[in-house]
């Protein structure tokens, strides 16, 4: 178990907070440590990982619809699923 | 999808109008409005009621009007300018269009076609993954804007499965969470585990020694990814790893 592997994976949703604008402290329930063996924190996957399980935020050309700009996208990366909500979406 | 929008629009009025006109009309539009869909669009064409946030005049030259608006999911520019140019009594349509904000993606996150392609180039031909990475953002950025619940590694594979957040399993989570609020369950490494409803305060979550904290709606991790640490009912073994 490890407690540094912690360390950075609060310091990864610290950022995440800060990207989503959202200012709450946090409650402790209890302080735990976590199994590198599992999982990985999401700005360390290996690459293939990170591309399946990352999102790209395009500055979309005028001209080509977001539709096509998707299509281009899966091509370029030669996935099958692929998305997008409008231009650049949140999808929860 | 429903998060809030931010445009820059360049607006051209069909007639000379005073400068100082042309800013009273734009801030009279901050607040409620009414707008009824344009002709071409995808949805049913009813008055509707959308909310502008925010207006700024950047830059006024001749019929020109270059603006930055921050409005409700939903609204439409084109119709803005249209609507603004009635009242001004000129005419006016929209010449140029661009989103800079959805939601907390904003253009400065924004990655150019021509970056993606290069950077994928580099990592197939070259081996560098180095910039390929830098224009990938992990798709937890989708949730940035939730309250959070980070769960113990004995929690994951149960969520993975289906099973309801009970109490035990947390380790912390943000304040001011109240029953029913949408929340992101995360691990202590940071990946999203699933997106649920909050079935206590974040308060109740801390203090309680039972009970369940969290109804998850769409999970996101994959069975396995974490080990498996719960019992099947009816005699299945819980395979401890």
């Amino acid at each position: 178990m490890s407690s540094d592997v912690v360390k950075r994976g609060l310091a990864f949703i610290e950022w995440l907070d800060r990207l989503g604008n959202v200012n709450r402290r946090w409650l402790v329930k209890s302080e735990d440590a976590t199994d590198p063996r599992y999982g990985c924190i999401p700005t360390e996957r290996p690459i293939e990982e990170a591309v399946r399980k990352g999102l790209l935020v395009i500055d979309k050309p005028p001209g080509p619809t977001s539709h096509e700009v998707v299509a281009w996208i899966k091509r370029m990366f030669n996935v099958e699923r692929a998305g997008h909500g409008g231009t650049l979406e949140p999808n929860p | 999808m429903h998060s809030v929008k931010e445009y820059v629009a360049l607006m051209e009025l069909h007639r000379d109008v005073d400068a100082e006109r042309v800013v009273e009309v734009l801030k009279k539009f901050v607040g409620k409005i009414y707008q009824r869909p344009p002709l071409r669009s995808s949805v049913k064409r009813a008055l509707r009621i959308r909310e502008i946030y925010e207006i700024e005049v950047l830059e006024i030259e001749g019929r020109h009007v270059l603006f930055r608006v921050k409005c409700q999911s939903g609204t439409y520019i084109r119709k803005l300018c249209h609507d603004v140019g009635l009242i001004l009594g000129v005419e006016a349509h929209m010449r140029e269009l661009r989103r800079i904000a959805t939601a907390h993606f904003r253009e400065e996150h924004a990655v150019r076609l021509q970056e993606v392609s290069e950077a994928l180039y580099i990592w197939k031909e070259l081996g560098d993954e180095s910039f390929l990475r830098k224009v990938l953002m992990p798709a937890e950025a989708i949730v940035a804007h939730l309250p959070k619940v980070v769960v113990k590694d004995g929690a994951v594979d149960a969520i993975a499965h289906g099973a309801q957040l009970a109490v035990p399993g947390i380790s912390r989570v943000h304040e001011g969470v109240s029953k029913g609020d949408l929340v992101a369950i995360m691990t202590l490494k940071g990946e999203l585990v699933a997106l649920g409803r909050a079935q206590m305060s974040s308060e109740e979550m801390v203090s309680m020694e039972k009970g369940i904290a969290v109804t998850p709606t769409r999970v996101f991790i994959e069975p396995g990814k974490y080990p498996r640490m719960w019992k099947k009912r009816g005699g299945g073994e819980g395979r401890k790893s």
